[in-house]
């Protein structure tokens, strides 16, 4: 690596461009939005940057801080349900034969590249009343009452009179659904990168001592792929964070997300200033989470 | 084939395991897979199946509408993915090559459009763009230079990021050779770094023309009612209804979006194996 100094026209000419653009369209951009955070609402459209903090204190009314608290609820479940089903895929992937590790790893990554919108747009369409998981348990009730009547149990009706299709999409659980959905791939990905460089004779030395296969995955496995874990984590935490379209699509009217109060602001409230505070926050809160994964990975690193 | 007895460590061959791979198989490509399917089912309630057809292709053909925003959303990702290009890869030469002051905190500026929230960015980009005055209603490929300008930002420093891990394996003496033997600056960058580049180059392209693709927020922010692009456009529609039109179209881009990914896939695979 060279000094600047010692080839500042190269410098200079590779440089600029990127840096130009960055500051004009990027951080220029974010600044006008930090500036508004200050600002008050004169009129319908027109603000003033007062250095007023009210905006930030309204975003401590009980009304936003459940928004605020439920974000990261559903946010924590999210990255808890990833972990618990991206563990056994992860390990599954990695213990798999060579010829069929890529074609895992691969069926893992496909659906990530498909257009998010689009995966929830297919996701609405299974979960819907009229949709394809109430047509299958329909199913599966339909083949038990037959069961039951043919055992003459029929008269009972032990499953009730007719089916109920379940209330499957507009509430937590269908944003829940959705989020884990959309991000489990990012789960899976560091769980994988992290397992595969486990030394397997550790697993087999603890097996080899008599531990069980659930002790020799807790005491072994679980703090060596601990970077995995930490990333995976976060890397789902972060983005479920922020998501606007899961919440929007999937959720009813009391699973709105920190994004969608926010878009709600800027598009229809014409509340600029409370938006732009609103964005910040999550802002901050986005590089809290990437501030713990530093700690994380420094106390790891020490060991 | 001997069935061998299932090892200590062969996860992979345990009934649960391959249960719980299985499942999330299932639950991954489900959706996916009906929505593709029904895009071919001869019935507007989209539950029952009722003979092959195409005929939802051929409506979304027909509507002029989609096909507008499709155009847009191609010439967006073709342009954007051009500046992006060119960007993130000086981006990475800078970064590989110089040291400089304040370094580490450029290098942070950097990933930030990689790291904040969409949503974030979104509402940055709407007010740049109305306190700028950014001109509306300009003709049609101008029109769209907001957005385009939108996607460049949030997909060139993930250019970099991968243009940046190619720049890691050069061997500095290629460029010290072709300069000792005479080359300018000028002829090193053209002759040697950017054929040696090239990979880096061509998934960091394919990653921003996918990423612009895909793009739903920040584009909504910064879309007019002249500019829709197509995911914008299935978005409106969506919140309306279900219909086999929309599974028609959304078919159509899976299937574009997979298969360019499949050719960068096959690009990174033939590179590994020339230089191993």
């Amino acid at each position: 690596m060279e000094d600047w100094r010692r080839g500042r026209s190269a410098f200079w000419l590779i440089g600029l461009g990127p840096t130009v653009w960055l500051v004009l369209f990027f951080l220029l951009p974010l600044t006008i939005v930090w500036l508004y955070s200050f600002a008050e609402l004169r009129g319908v459209v027109d603000m003033e940057v007062t250095g007023t903090l009210s905006n930030y204190a309204r975003a401590l009314d009980p009304l936003y801080l459940e928004v605020f608290g439920k974000s990261l609820v559903f946010a924590g479940i999210t990255t808890g349900v990833s972990l618990v089903v991206g563990f056994p895929v992860a390990l599954a992937i990695v213990f798999a034969t060579p010829r069929w590790r890529p074609v895992l790893l691969l069926l893992v990554i496909l659906p990530f590249w498909t257009n998010l919108l689009i995966r929830t747009y297919a996701l609405i369409a299974v979960l819907r009343v009229r949709g394809f998981a109430n047509f299958t348990l329909e199913w599966f009730w339909e083949q038990s009452t037959t069961l039951l009547s043919l055992l003459g149990l029929g008269s009972y009706q032990l499953l009730g009179e007719r089916f109920e299709p379940l209330e499957l999409l507009y509430n937590n659980t269908a944003v829940i659904i959705g989020l884990v959905y959309v991000h489990l791939p990012f789960m899976v990905l560091p769980l994988y990168a992290a397992l595969e460089k486990l030394d397997r004779s550790l697993i087999e030395a603890a097996l080899d001592l008599g531990a069980s296969q659930w002790r020799a995955f807790l005491t072994v496995v679980v703090p060596l792929s601990m970077p995995g874990i930490i990333s995976g984590a976060i890397l789902v935490f972060i983005p479920a964070l922020g998501s606007f379209l899961t919440p929007d699509l999937l959720g009813g009217t009391d699973s709105q997300m920190i994004a969608n109060v926010i878009e709600r602001q800027f598009k229809s409230a014409n509340d600029w200033p409370f938006g732009a505070a609103l964005s910040f926050l999550l802002m901050y809160l986005t590089f809290a989470a990437l501030a713990l994964r530093a700690v994380f990975a420094r106390n790891a690193g020490g060991l | 084939m001997a069935r061998t007895p299932i090892g200590p460590l062969e996860y992979t061959r345990r009934t649960w395991m391959r249960l719980t791979l299985l499942a999330t198989f299932v639950f991954l490509y489900a959706p996916i897979v009906t929505l593709v399917a029904f895009s071919f089912n001869d019935s507007r309630r989209n539950i029952v199946w009722r003979g092959f057809t195409t005929k939802y292709y051929e409506k979304a053909l027909g509507n002029s509408d989609l096909i507008e925003a499709f155009v847009n959303s191609l010439t967006i990702a073709l342009l954007s993915t051009v500046i992006a290009t060119v960007l993130g890869a000086l981006t990475a030469l800078l970064l590989w090559r110089f040291r400089f002051p304040f370094k580490a905190g450029y290098e942070g500026a950097m990933a930030l459009p990689i790291v904040i929230p969409e949503i974030c960015m979104g509402v940055a980009m709407l007010a740049f763009f109305a306190k700028v005055g950014w001109p509306s209603g300009l003709p049609w490929p101008l029109s769209l230079s907001a957005i385009i300008i939108a996607h460049v930002s949030f997909s060139f420093p993930f250019v970099a990021v991968v243009v940046r891990a190619r720049l890691a394996g050069f061997n500095q003496e290629l460029a010290e050779a072709a300069q000792d033997l005479g080359a300018s600056e000028w002829r090193v960058f053209w002759d040697v770094m950017v054929p040696f580049m090239r990979p880096g180059l061509v998934a960091g392209a394919l990653l921003a023309f996918t990423l612009s693709l895909d793009d739903f927020v920040i584009t909504f922010f910064t879309s007019g009612p002249d500019t829709v692009t197509f995911p914008v456009k299935v978005y409106s529609m969506v919140r309306f209804s279900v219909t086999p039109e929309v599974n028609a179209a959304s078919t159509v881009l899976i299937v574009l979006t997979v298969v360019l990914t499949g050719i960068a896939l096959w690009m990174q695979f033939r590179q590994e194996k020339k230089s191993s």
